[in-house]
Formats: C-alpha cells, sequence, structure tokens
C-alpha cells in the first residue's frame, strides 16, 4: 500500500517536467558555487527567489489564479544561474520584470517573452552594475556531457527537446561552417559549441514549453532564427551574449508563428488528476474557465480540452 | 593594527617562469635565430569602442632579429602609435602584483600587533622590432611610418598566401603553420601590424632595451589575437594582460576567468623564497584546471590599494597609458592616496589576468568582457609570525600550542598550493631556522577545560 501510494507520488512528481527543471537548475547552481567558484552571493539568490515567487503571488490574487511556485522558481533559479549583480535592488527588479512580463506582455492567451530571458536582458541592457557572464562555466567537455544528459531528460519530459537539439544544430551549422570559410581549425568551432553558456540557454531557457512555438515545425524554425540572429549578434557585433540577446529579439515572431502552424498549446500537467485511486478532486478550474489537463502521454502535442479565454502563464 | 610595508621586491611574475621575449603575435627574424614566445605584457585601456592598447616585452637579443606582426582590428595611423615609457608598465605590474603580507603576533600575555608587507617587482619591459614595405601578391601597405625606434608598417592582404610570400620576401621569417591563421584574419577583415626595429634610431635613443609601443584604435572587437603566438611557440606561453576600465572587472567571454587561491598563510620561510613559492603555486593551481586558465591576479579600484605592493598610478601615468577619459574625470593631479578618495578621483578600475597557454586549450583568440563588477580582489599571501620574546604566563602553554598547530596547518596549505611535499616543506622549515615550532612540555590539548575555570586548583 506505502509503496503504491509512493509509486503514484513518483509518477506524479516524475510527470512534471518542472520538477526536473527545478533539481537541475538547483544542483547547476551548487555546482557553481562550489565547483565553478561562480560569484554568487546568498543575497542574489534569496532576492531572484524571493522576488518571483512574491510577484506570482500577487499577479495570480489579482488575476485570481491559484498561485502555483513551480514556475516562478524555474525563473528564479535560471536568473540566479545568468544575471550577475553586485546589487540586491537589482536582483530583485530582474525577478520583478521576469514575472511580471508573463501578465503583463501577452498576445493571444500566451505571453511572449521567456521571463527569465525577459529580466536578464532588460536588466543587462539597462544597468551597468548587471551583466551576463558567457565564460563563467568555461568549456569544460566533461561538464558538457553532464549538461547534455540533465538537459536531455528535462527537455525530453517537457517534450520540447526539438527545439533544444534544433537550436543547438543550427548553431553548430554556423560555428561549424565559419571555421571553414575562414580555414580555422575543427578545435575552434569545437571550443566554441562546448561553452556552457549556449548549452544552459539551448536546454534550460529556450526549451521553456510556454514561449516556444506550438507547433514541432514553428519550434524548429524558430530554434534555426534564433541561432542565426545569436550567431549574427556574436560574431557580427562581437557580443558574447549573443544568444540570450537573440531570443528576446526574435520571442515577438513566436505569434506569428504559431499563426502559421497550428497546433494544439501546452499545458503544465496536473498532480491531482495523475495520481489515480488518490481521492479525487473536482478538476481545477481557473476562474477565466481554463482547466489544468492531465497530459496525453501518447499525443505529440498535449490535448487542449478547452476554449482558452486566459492562459496560464 | 598598522601596516608597515617594505618594499622586499623578490616576486615577479613574468620573469619567473621564463625571461624570453613575445607579443600577443609571433616574432619572425631574418636569420636563423632561434624564437622563442613566452611572456608578454599588455595593458588594454577599455571603455566604449575605445582601445588604447600598450604591449611591452622583455626581448634581449639583437635588435637586427626583431620583428612582429599582431593583428589588428582597423587601419592605424602614425598619429595612432605612440612609444611609451617601459616605466608605466612596470609600475602597473608592481601595483598588481600578489603580495606577501607579515603579521607579527602579539605577547600572548600582552597585546601588540604589527604586520609587514612585501611586494614583489617585475622585470623592466623592452621591445624590438623590423619592417620593411613593398607591393605584390594582394598585399598592400596601408600606412608606413617611424616612430621612436620602430619602423612600422600597417599591412592589408587579400589572401594570405600571398601575405606569407610577402613577408617571406621582406625577410620576415614566418613559422610553419602560420599561413591558415594569416588567412582566418584576413577573412575577419583585420589589419596587420607589423614593426621593426630602425638601428639609426635605436642608436640616437640608446639603451639596451626596446620600449613599449601603444596603439589607439576604435572597434566594436574587445580581444586580443594569440594564435599566432601560438605557431611558433616551444610550450606554454605566458601573457599578463592589464585592463584598465570605468566600470569594473573585465573577465575572458570564451574561456573561464578563475581567481588565483588567495589570503593563504604560509611558514615564515616564504618570505625568502616568494618567488619561487608563486611560480610553482601558479602551475599547480593551473594544473588543476587542466594545465591551462586564464587567472585574475588582481583587480582594484585604481584609487586605492591595501595593503599596497607600490602606489597606485598617478594621473599623469594613466593618462600616458591611454587612460582617455582622465579630462572627463575630477581635476586632481595630485599622488593618488592609499585609500579610497572620498569623489573615486580616478575613476579607474585594473584587473590583472595572467594567462598560461598554448595553441591546443587555447584555439581561440583572446575574447573580452567589461563586467560592471568593481568588487576587489587581490592574490595576497600571509606570513604569521610567532611572538619570540619571553612570555611568563598561563596563556602561554596555550598559545604555543596553538601557534603550533597553526603552523602544521600552513604546511599543509603550502603543500596543497605548490604541491611540494610536506617533508621537504619541513627540511626547509628548519634550514631556514625561521617559524620553527615552540617546545611546548605539556599539549596544551591535555589541559582539561576545568583547568581553565579554577587555574589555580
Amino acid at each position: 500500500m506505502v509503496l503504491e501510494q509512493g509509486k503514484r507520488f513518483w509518477l506524479a512528481v516524475s510527470v512534471d517536467p518542472r520538477h526536473y527543471q527545478i533539481g537541475v537548475l538547483s544542483s547547476l547552481i551548487l555546482l557553481g558555487l562550489f565547483h565553478f567558484g561562480f560569484n554568487l552571493a546568498w543575497w542574489h539568490v534569496a532576492g531572484c527567489v524571493g522576488s518571483t515567487l512574491v510577484t506570482q503571488a500577487f499577479a495570480d490574487r489579482l488575476v485570481g489564479r491559484r498561485f502555483d511556485p513551480r514556475s516562478p522558481l524555474i525563473s528564479a533559479l535560471s536568473l540566479t544561474l545568468l544575471l550577475r549583480t553586485g546589487s540586491l535592488t537589482l536582483s530583485i527588479t530582474a525577478a520583478i520584470l521576469a514575472v511580471a512580463s508573463k501578465y503583463l506582455l501577452r498576445w493571444n492567451g500566451k505571453h511572449i517573452f521567456n521571463p527569465a530571458n525577459f529580466g536578464l536582458v532588460v536588466l543587462s541592457l539597462l544597468f551597468t552594475s548587471a551583466w551576463i557572464s558567457p565564460g563563467q562555466w568555461g568549456a569544460a567537455p566533461l561538464l558538457t556531457l553532464l549538461l547534455l544528459g540533465l538537459g536531455g531528460m528535462v527537455t525530453g519530459k517537457a517534450k520540447r527537446w526539438d527545439v533544444s537539439l534544433a537550436l543547438l544544430g543550427s548553431y553548430a551549422a554556423l560555428v561549424f561552417g565559419r571555421a571553414f570559410w575562414l580555414g580555422d581549425p575543427l578545435a575552434i568551432p569545437v571550443h566554441q559549441m562546448q561553452s556552457g553558456a549556449l548549452l544552459v540557454f539551448a536546454f534550460f531557457m529556450i526549451s521553456d514549453p510556454k514561449t516556444t512555438p506550438d507547433a514541432r515545425a514553428g519550434r524548429l524554425i524558430y530554434a534555426a532564427i534564433v541561432a542565426g540572429v545569436g550567431f549574427t549578434i556574436q560574431f557580427g557585433f562581437y557580443n558574447a551574449a549573443g544568444i540570450i540577446l537573440a531570443l528576446i529579439l526574435t520571442a515577438p515572431l513566436v505569434p506569428l508563428i504559431d499563426k502559421v502552424f497550428k497546433a494544439e498549446r501546452y499545458a503544465w500537467p496536473a498532480l491531482d488528476t495523475v495520481i489515480q485511486g488518490l481521492p479525487k478532486k473536482e478538476p481545477e478550474r481557473m476562474k477565466g474557465g481554463e482547466q489544468i489537463r492531465k497530459p496525453s502521454k501518447t499525443a505529440r502535442s498535449p490535448v487542449t480540452t478547452c476554449s482558452l479565454t486566459t492562459q496560464k502563464p | 593594527m598598522k601596516n608597515i610595508f617594505t618594499a622586499a621586491a623578490a616576486l615577479s611574475l613574468l620573469a619567473l617562469a621564463s625571461s624570453a621575449n613575445a607579443f600577443c603575435g609571433f616574432y619572425v627574424a631574418k636569420a636563423d635565430t632561434d624564437l622563442f614566445n613566452s611572456s608578454s605584457k599588455v595593458a588594454l585601456v577599455r571603455d566604449g569602442e575605445r582601445t588604447v592598447i600598450t604591449m611591452a616585452n622583455d626581448y634581449q637579443g639583437d635588435p637586427t632579429e626583431f620583428a612582429m606582426v599582431i593583428p589588428v582590428p582597423t587601419l592605424i595611423s602614425k598619429d595612432q602609435v605612440h612609444i611609451s615609457d617601459p616605466a608605466l608598465l612596470e609600475h602597473l605590474d608592481a601595483y598588481t602584483a600578489p603580495r606577501l603580507v607579515e603579521y607579527f603576533d602579539d605577547n600572548p600575555c600582552d597585546r601588540r600587533l604589527y604586520e609587514t608587507m612585501q611586494r614583489v617587482n617585475s622585470p623592466a619591459p623592452n621591445i624590438k622590432s623590423e619592417s620593411r614595405g613593398d607591393k605584390a601578391l594582394g598585399v598592400t601597405i596601408e600606412e608606413q611610418f617611424s616612430v621612436g625606434e620602430y619602423d612600422i608598417l600597417i599591412l592589408s592582404a587579400t589572401e594570405s598566401n600571398g601575405l606569407q610570400i610577402w613577408l617571406d620576401q621582406n625577410g620576415y621569417k614566418v613559422p610553419e603553420g602560420a599561413e591558415k591563421t594569416l588567412g582566418s584574419y584576413i577573412k575577419q577583415d583585420m589589419k596587420f601590424f607589423v614593426a621593426k626595429v630602425n638601428l639609426e634610431e635605436k642608436a640616437k635613443q640608446g639603451g639596451e632595451m626596446l620600449r613599449p609601443i601603444a596603439v589607439a584604435y576604435e572597434s566594436p572587437k574587445f580581444m586580443l589575437p594569440i594564435r599566432l603566438g601560438t605557431v611558433n611557440a616551444n610550450g606554454d606561453q605566458d601573457l599578463f594582460v592589464y585592463a584598465l576600465t570605468r566600470k569594473g572587472k573585465v573577465e575572458t567571454t570564451n574561456y573561464r576567468t578563475v581567481k588565483i587561491p588567495s589570503d593563504k598563510e604560509l611558514p615564515i620561510f616564504i618570505k625568502d623564497d616568494f618567488g619561487d613559492f608563486y611560480k610553482d603555486m601558479y602551475s599547480t593551481t593551473a594544473e588543476r584546471e587542466g594545465g591551462h586558465g586564464v587567472f585574475m591576479e588582481y583587480a582594484w579600484d585604481m584609487n586605492w590599494c591595501d595593503p599596497c605592493a607600490a602606489d597606485p598610478l598617478s594621473r599623469d601615468e594613466l593618462q600616458e597609458l591611454g587612460v582617455f577619459w582622465m579630462d572627463e574625470a575630477i581635476n586632481d593631479p595630485s599622488i593618488m592616496p592609499r585609500r579610497p578618495a572620498p569623489s573615486g578621483a580616478q575613476d579607474v578600475f585594473v584587473t590583472r589576468l595572467h594567462v598560461r597557454y598554448d595553441a591546443e586549450s587555447f584555439p581561440e583568440d583572446l575574447k573580452f568582457k567589461t563586467t560592471g563588477d568593481k568588487s576587489n580582489f587581490q592574490g595576497r599571501y600571509i606570513l604569521r609570525h610567532a611572538y619570540d620574546g619571553e612570555m611568563e604566563c598561563e596563556a602561554a602553554t596555550e598559545y604555543k600550542q596553538s601557534v603550533n598547530d597553526r603552523k602544521d596547518e600552513e604546511v599543509k596549505t603550502l603543500a596543497n598550493l605548490t604541491g611540494w611535499s610536506t617533508g621537504d616543506i619541513r627540511t626547509r622549515i628548519e634550514e631556514s631556522g625561521k617559524g620553527g615550532y615552540f617546545e611546548v612540555s605539556e599539549p596544551a590539548l591535555d589541559v582539561k577545560w576545568w583547568k581553565k575555570i579554577w587555574p589555580g586548583e
């Protein structure tokens, strides 16, 4: 009985990709702190986590939706991982901007920008005392493998591994093509592909199912566009954070791509419906009428069963 | 606590590893002189897209044999080139050098504390060059001028083979395998800064050394070309970058910037061996990063230092190095204070990066980024002298035991940092006759805690 319940609980935990993502991002932060000597202050972590949660709670209350800490936690961990600042105020500002963008910048029931990406880029562009450190991960091959493994798991669960692989594939084609044109040794593009920041971005930022196109074809095209813009910024405008800037620049294209390639919209799986056998609850309903759905294991895109008037950010 | 500084020059980071010549480019020679790159110093002043780069090395050979080729992002005209004073980079090097600090324990039966610091000088930078012009093979001499003891050419090229032949025909011995790298730079629209020594001018100027060359240019590229330098190098090379910015620390974007281990307590004999210690510690640290790496040795607001290995650079010195935003800053020509100036008068933040590289581990040129990080960092190593006077009190035994424990820890730290064996370290401590262990008749560890409450019983 206990075993059975444990199994159901594990199923419930494992079915939502966000749990993996939270676990992996937290591990990366710990790895960064203790192995790579990132300059991470406790107040930065606390500032990011605290303010994303508070902002989300506040916004959910305004919108009339049940508070769920998982999405803001992921944004907070991504910010912790990628944003560098010496000011608590800026950590908090980034976190608030990230979450607020989900509620304020919307189109067709979907938020436009990846929240962490939005907070990160806006802060680093507006303030000199906030910046992105693309070199902090170095280019360790072992780390690359680790990230690939963990990242594959996370994105596989989220059904968005296609966008990660398409991004890495397109980016690789560009850097290897450039090296071929320049006559550079292969070591150079290989080194460029081993960038920890690129892999963290590919697996943990662009793969967010809420801000990528709904259809697979759309996602593949979108990933190629992000790679192209990122490559151009990196090698044409000499900005090392090119790929991160590319995501915010191209995010407004997603609604257009969604218009062309139509598909069911992604929704996070609901725990309650997964744990079968446990006392059944009424399906959760949001004030706007959205029903939280059980993920379909067979469908390529999760099934949407109701019309959407408001979307869960 | 009071700081007393003694300028005991011991560590010359640059010269330690080797005293051979190098630049970020490669050396080419007319005759078959062995060419060997291994260490160079570069000051990079950067704000926005403006850069002033000052390059120095300690080339000791025949000036006629000296030549250098450096890829540059833009065309350079005569008034963009300046011959700098070697003392400037020396001063910058001394100011940013890793430092040894001494503390003296006070009498445990009394209260008194001293602290001394010691630092390390670096050798004088020199440079040499050589050049000649011709037109052929898609190579265009865009500029040709002499500055100080250097004859300088700015070349643009359309294909690497042509450039290679041109350099060969003009007496530059280009290393095997450089052609592909030259080709890559040509396609990236880089120009080539080629310098040789003008012997007449050199004779007029006198002295053995070649002075550093400073070049001012404007480009979004914030990088140092190191690939040509790895073509003809035997093994590892050491490069010191002193980046001066307005906003904060500089870090590499395509390699990880690692802080050098700092604030470590070491045995006293290191005072006479600081150079060896630092060299071995650097190698060991680099080894742990795979044998190579970009290490931050110093990052500080130029207005002050604590402790100071040398005074901060004066306004005039900074101006000479190319800090072009000085006019916009506060007009205070006085010598810099050792303490933070209330208004942040200089508005200059210096980062010292020590890069050990070879072609395999650093396939790409170094790319940099200025961050908004103004937190200070310094490579700092500590000697703590035990009190060696008469100690007549109850606390003395406990103090002596704690000093012995501390010395054990120092040996372990030193062994861990340098890879030296603890046996060797203990032998050296004994040989030096400094910082030995106290003889403790009754181990303080055995003193029961209740003894401290009622010591008389």
